[in-house]
């Protein structure tokens, strides 16, 4: 994987935003004291008048989007996924989510690769809150490309939706040509002995674990769940059949993450043998990303242990 | 459409009719919240009849001005407003709280036509406000917005989030009014966490504070025009009212926050407000 572009999934959601700007006048971004490290300062320095800093007081903001909304605005609003997720999770869910409202959350430094700020800036609980509120959409882009495609298809979606991007430069694994359909799972590598459902920075493990199973003659089937809600189902359907074991990978809580939309769906329609890579229900910690991804059990080695058990149970049933 | 402008004493008698709506619906749901609607009667009453620019027929009008509950337990009183107001038939005032029906417990915008934002969780209101209210002003557009919020409710942190935004960004088209009845569900907001002196928090906010009797119609009128006239900085309209006002015995017991009256007190306060159930519910069920 040598000589590798890396890039910020956040300077895709930055970029993004200054293109619909230009495109939509009803675009507006909202920011709660972290302009840079959103990256949406782009988007403020282009459209001054269209930039709202909200100081620090994410409840406040996530319900000015909300007002802003009313009076057919587009709102997009930035702050840490830890703050957007659970500080304001009462506004998401009464003025944002039973009100329907066309507010665009962008949730920053997700996962545990945020590094040396710890745990209190690791958001690694927004699939299970945003998936459990009603009339909420979201995405979680691979890279920078597939970024700053999903910030433009969240603005022709109507109704809330969140978006979730890392803190450090992660390998770019599409390019500007890769399709992206919002709820549709993209195949990033094709394969029948199992199938490695992941989301994130993590699509980017499985690839590598998938070219390593290889190696052993195990062909792995690599998805990219950008879109956890709608989850594709017809897609994980189709690989319970066809590939007999899943794995899924995630930077996020194990419980109420993508494993558990999976196994719901795997489950109900195809039972299969499953395994999960994912933070095991703990806080996170201060370190260098690279460390901390290798301590919390999310690298392609270890999706290639949990492969290495499915397809056991797997051949144990046959 | 035009803001309709009522006389005083044509508001009055709407006042009245929405005191009636109130506890026909109360008594109908067995369900619901008695005081605050009641303290809130009148200034509503001024709102969607003097004040407020809005087409019932055409509720996403995009010229109208923007008003709502940061309250959303009052919506008896909503509900009435809206139906008096024409957003949708009396009768549906008749299915408050029951299952089927389009008047939630708690107001949500996508089933009640004229709701414009879902409220019911405390301190939310002045925040989607001040949205609204910097939307229209990027537009230049003239509409004004209106947050009802409650005296109880100020005990929110995020209101002081929201009233150093609407005051940081000079918000002269947003004008907020204040339920002051002094009473929420454990008892008088005083003894509960006291928010006194109210007014003196909003002016250290920089606001632009109006403090009347909430239920003399005259002074209510004033106090908008008041607020519409002021340039420069959000106003807050603190209208000291009587939770549970027109049925003496609700007036001023907390007890009356969150109950509906048995239907012989239900008929006892009807009566209070110059009419019968039978009258009333009549009205309601063929309007």
């Amino acid at each position: 994987m040598s000589g590798r572009e890396y890039r910020l999934t956040r300077e895709g959601w930055g970029r993004a935003l200054v293109k619909l700007g230009h495109e939509n006048p009803n675009v507006v971004v909202l920011v709660g004291d972290l302009a840079s490290s959103t990256m949406v300062d782009l988007f403020a320095r282009e459209f001054p008048e269209r930039f709202i800093e909200c100081g620090i007081a994410e409840q406040n903001m996530a319900t000015i989007a909300a007002g802003l909304s009313l009076v057919g605005k587009i709102p997009f609003f930035a702050t840490y996924g830890a703050f957007a997720s659970c500080r304001a999770a009462d506004q998401l869910r009464v003025a944002i989510c039973y009100s329907n409202l066309n507010v665009k959350i962008g949730g920053a430094h997700g996962g545990i690769s945020v590094g040396p700020d710890g745990a209190t800036h690791q958001a690694m609980e927004e699939i299970a809150i945003m998936r459990s509120l009603p009339n909420m959409k979201m995405i979680i882009p691979a890279d920078y490309y597939e970024t700053f495609k999903a910030t433009g298809a969240a603005a022709e979606i109507s109704g809330p939706v969140y978006i979730r991007f890392g803190r450090e430069k992660v390998p770019v694994v599409t390019d500007e040509n890769t399709p992206f359909i919002f709820g549709k799972a993209n195949i990033m590598r094709d394969g029948g002995d199992v199938a490695i459902i992941a989301c994130g920075v993590m699509v980017h493990e499985a690839l590598a674990a998938a070219e390593d199973l290889a190696r052993s003659g195990i062909e792995a089937r690599v998805i990219n769940m950008h879109t956890l809600k709608p989850l594709d189902e017809d897609c994980i359907i189709k690989a319970a059949r066809e590939c007999g074991a899943i794995v899924t990978a995630e930077e996020h809580q194990i419980y109420g993450g993508l494993g558990s939309a999976v196994a719901q769906v795997v489950a109900r329609e195809y039972p299969v043998p499953m395994d999960y890579v994912a933070v095991m229900d703990r806080f996170g910690e201060s370190g260098k990303p690279d460390e901390l991804l290798t301590a919390f059990g999310l690298r392609s080695g270890d999706i290639i242990r949990k492969v290495g058990g499915v397809i056991n149970m797997k051949s144990g049933r046959d | 459409m035009p803001r309709l402008f009522y006389p005083v004493d044509k508001l009055k008698e709407k006042a009245l009719f929405i005191r009636r709506d109130i506890i026909t619906m109360l008594i109908q749901a067995q369900s619901g919240h008695s005081g605050g609607p009641l303290s809130c009667a009148d200034f509503c009453a001024a709102l969607a009849f003097y004040e407020a620019n809005y087409d019932p027929m055409n509720p996403a009008w995009p010229e109208r001005d923007i008003w709502f509950f940061s309250i959303g337990h009052v919506t008896p009183v909503h509900y009435s407003m809206l139906a008096e107001a024409g957003f949708f038939p009396l009768r549906d005032l008749m299915n408050f709280r029951q299952f089927g029906g389009h008047c939630q417990g708690h107001p949500s915008k996508l089933d009640t036509p004229g709701v414009e934002v879902s409220s019911g969780s405390l301190g939310q209101g002045l925040s989607v406000a001040v949205g609204a209210a910097l939307g229209s002003r990027m537009d230049r557009h003239q509409r004004r917005i209106y947050c009802i919020m409650g005296d109880g409710e100020q005990q929110e942190g995020s209101i002081w989030e929201a009233a150093m935004a609407a005051a940081h960004y000079k918000l002269d088209n947003l004008c907020a009014i204040v339920d002051f009845n002094k009473a929420q569900i454990d008892g008088f907001v005083e003894n509960v966490m006291g928010i006194e002196p109210l007014a003196d928090k909003y002016r250290a906010f920089n606001w632009y504070v109006v403090e009347i009797d909430g239920h003399d119609m005259d002074s209510i009128v004033e106090a908008f025009e008041r607020a519409r006239a002021l340039k420069g900085r959000p106003t807050v309209i603190l209208a000291h009212t009587i939770m549970g006002k027109g049925v003496s015995f609700m007036e001023d017991k907390p007890e009356w926050h969150g109950k509906p009256p048995s239907p012989e007190q239900g008929r006892q306060a009807l009566q209070e407000l110059g009419t019968t159930w039978e009258e009333w519910s009549a009205r309601l069920d063929n309007g």
